[in-house]
């Protein structure tokens, strides 16, 4: 009878053991090269010239090996050593690890706008300003570097965005006679109508997609954020601002009335309900479109059946272009070349051959504005919208238009939170304003917590 | 004079005969002792030193000693995970042995080739990575692509989404149950027929009945082996990570980051950098399980089991 506490404690003592070695252990060993990160030896691309020094990229755009040959080609002086960590989060959590451990991280890094301020208050980002940013800064809207600048300092180089329109189903729009809606209260009654004709869902709310909802928040008004890292250490947190509450309260009742779907983005069965026709709208990003035909739709049956309208707007005569998502190529504090790895972040999709193929087949919307104000461009009939000129309907007004948001190092956490919220939202356990006050109260806590001075 | 030299001669040549006896003994378990120091002795000692200070965006690491851990057991996250954890593990453990054990009962009377066939395809889940396992499930589940919409929509009825928040908790009851319940199978199949079948012909020529043998002797005889088993269960369930990780892509607002204690450790990890407060909730909740499985040895402890 007495080895049985013994034993509890010994299997108890390696259960801690496994605890620990997931929680400390990476902490500590990731000098090994962190999965391929630091080590140039373990490209999955091919080096054109081998003499040339080498710059390590983690990056998931779905062309990323032509635009790496593409480069490597083109320069003797550097050569590119592309690895695919993962997409979004997967790359994030790993190239997080390799901060913390010290090691690991790639010399260029494939960074979404939202996550600069997370990594750059962790001084894991090479300040870009006296790198080379001056040649390029011509072939970029200032809403463009607004969102991959912090503060004074620029973080990384804008490679793609994600301005928003209002994808439809062009089929269910004439089935149910419905012509798309301008402003949100055209939206609800729109939705309601075709719900009252037996037709499907008006669009998705998703829990999944807090860089979404941040961008409808935007869209009414609302500033949830003020940072500058100037100010050390001063945050402002503002989201349970009347324009916060407002745009929830309107989805909670759209929510509630049934009239929008409550599913997980991304997942394959919101791609089968997509393809299935259960949403009338997908209230998207330029990138959408790519995604979507990666993904199976817009094919057989399908084809031609989607159009693209801009996006319904809170105050017509002042309306707000919004944008979600969008990439750019940060340099990491571990580059053992800084200059050589900021040519490479700016170098990298930037020439003309890898730029034209990312727009032609849609995998990017590029920020690029030899491309944006490109005639060819412009007029370029997208089969995805059976021939719509998109870019010049929607796309580029949207991206001239944008005027960027602000990003602060508490992303990670905000968007956790909102996630939790808008599943509060989905089950009727909050309404819109007390799922706000509810996120406002939980990001303060956390800031708070984190060393900042919040003001509300 | 000569028993006198003789006796430290003796004991020398007894000494260093230990000496090497002790050095083999080193060299045997060395391989062992390294591996354990620097896989588990060496991580947990690191972990132990990194919950004991305190990491914030603005201001650095600083000494809080037990700081964390006072913040952790008052920390909303890590006793709602806690408490899930626990909750979980008294509705799961009962089911996982009653189904386990009603199988491996029955498996122990039929001796055909059907029930050989049969053993194999129980066990069979446990053998399925849990990664695997779970998007399985999560299929299984879907709306488009799963069975249920259609069993249920043939009797005019809604299928229950096993993914929604109100549902996940037996989403998930099933998904673990039906991992584990064949391993659990096979350790008490075994140790059914470890039995000496003498007693069975004994009580039979007392009279006893088939149900009076299995309530009698089978189950009192396996007891050892189910509170092998309950411990296992125990352990593996409040350090649940794996299926709710998985799904956790499938249905975000229904398993938020913070819904199990180690999908906590994990997002304060990797997601928000905190490996100091990671490794505190990671101890916390050894020392959690470490309670949890002391208060039920100590319930058992003296009969052996709670079945005799």
């Amino acid at each position: 009878m007495k080895t049985k506490p013994v034993l509890a404690a010994i299997t108890t003592l390696a259960l801690a053991g496994a605890l620990a070695a997931c929680s400390g252990g990476d902490g500590g060993g990731g000098t090994d090269g962190g999965g391929g990160g630091g080590d140039a030896s373990n490209c999955t691309n091919e080096i054109k010239n081998p003499d040339a020094p080498v710059v390590t990229l983690w990056a998931w755009y779905p062309n990323s090996e032509t635009v790496v040959d593409n480069f490597n080609e083109a320069n003797d002086d550097v050569q590119v050593c592309w690895t695919n960590a993962g997409a979004g989060g997967d790359a994030y959590d790993k190239f997080q690890t390799a901060i913390s451990a010290g090691s690991g991280a790639p010399d260029v890094m494939m960074v979404e706008a939202d996550r600069i301020a997370v990594f750059q208050a962790q001084d894991a980002l090479v300040d870009l300003s006296d790198l080379g940013y001056e040649d390029v800064k011509a072939n970029f809207s200032e809403g463009a570097w607004k969102d991959v600048s912090v503060g004074d300092g620029v973080y990384g180089a804008p490679i793609d965005g994600g301005p928003m329109g209002m994808i439809y189903r062009n089929d269910i729009f004439a089935e149910y006679g419905i012509t798309p809606p301008t402003t949100w209260e055209e939206f609800e009654a729109t939705a309601q109508a075709v719900k009252d004709a037996g037709g499907p869902y008006m669009a998705s709310f998703a829990a999944n997609q807090p860089a979404a909802v941040t961008a409808l928040m935007y869209q009414n008004g609302a500033q949830p954020f003020e940072y500058d890292p100037a100010n050390e250490g001063e945050i402002g947190i503002n989201l349970n601002s009347p324009e916060v509450k407002e745009v929830l309260d309107y989805w909670a009742g759209l929510v509630e009335e049934d009239l929008v779907g409550t599913e997980d983005q991304f997942t394959p069965e919101y791609i089968a309900g997509v393809i299935g026709g259960n949403y009338a709208t997908y209230l998207s990003a330029a990138w959408a479109p790519g995604y979507l035909q990666g993904a199976g739709v817009g094919e057989g049956a399908d084809e031609g059946v989607w159009s693209v309208a801009p996006m319904p707007q809170w105050d017509d005569g002042n309306p707000i272009a919004i944008n979600w998502g969008g990439s750019a190529f940060s340099v990491s504090s571990q580059a053992d070349n800084p200059e050589l790895a900021a040519k490479v972040a700016f170098g990298v999709y930037a020439d003309q051959a890898s730029l034209d193929q990312g727009w032609q087949e849609q995998i990017i919307f590029p920020l690029n504005v030899t491309v944006l104000d490109s005639q060819e461009f412009l007029d370029y009939e997208v089969p995805f919208f059976d021939g719509q000129q998109a870019n010049k309907d929607v796309y580029v007004p949207a991206a001239n238009a944008y005027e960027g948001m602000v990003y602060t190092p508490l992303g990670q956490f905000y968007y956790s939170e909102l996630t939790n919220q808008v599943a509060a939202i989905h089950d009727g356990s909050a309404t819109g304003s007390e799922a706000a006050d509810a996120l406002q109260e939980a990001v303060v806590a956390y800031a708070e917590e984190q060393g900042f001075t919040v003001t509300q | 004079m000569t028993a006198t030299t003789e006796a430290p001669l003796s004991t020398k040549r007894r000494k260093s005969t230990s000496a090497r006896q002790n050095l083999f003994g080193w060299m045997f378990v060395g391989p062992f002792a390294i591996i354990f120091l620097a896989m588990l002795v060496l991580p947990i000692g690191y972990a132990l030193y990194l919950s004991l200070f305190q990491k914030s965006l603005i201001g650095g690491t600083r000494f809080v000693l037990f700081g964390n851990y006072v913040k952790a057991f008052s920390d909303p996250s890590f006793l709602d995970g806690v408490w899930f954890v626990i909750t979980f593990s008294l509705v799961l453990i009962p089911l996982q042995m009653a189904v386990s054990l009603a199988i491996a009962l029955i498996l122990d009377i039929i001796v055909t080739r059907f029930a050989r066939f049969s053993r194999l395809m129980i066990f069979m889940p446990y053998a399925i990575p849990t990664v695997i396992g779970a998007l399985m499930w999560g299929f299984l589940y879907s709306d488009t692509f799963g069975p249920l919409a259609e069993l249920f929509g043939t009797f005019g009825a809604q299928a229950p989404d096993f993914l929604s928040r109100n549902l996940i908790f037996y989403g998930l009851l099933n998904i673990v149950t039906w991992q584990w319940a064949g391993y659990y199978m096979i350790i008490l199949y075994a140790a059914l027929q470890g039995i000496d079948p003498t007693l069975y012909e004994a009580a039979r020529i007392d009279g006893a009945s088939q149900w009076q043998i299995v309530w009698r002797i089978k189950i009192p005889m396996v007891a050892p082996a189910l509170l092998l088993i309950l411990v296992f269960a125990l352990i593996g369930t409040l350090q649940f990570f794996n299926e709710p990780k998985i799904l956790q892509d499938l249905a975000a607002g229904s398993i938020p980051n913070d819904f199990t204690p180690n999908m906590y450790a994990y997002q304060q990890a990797f997601s928000l950098a905190n490996y100091n407060y990671g490794a505190t909730i990671s101890f916390a909740l050894g020392a959690v399980v470490f309670i949890c499985v002391y208060i039920f040895l100590f319930a058992t402890r003296k009969r052996g089991s709670i079945f005799s």
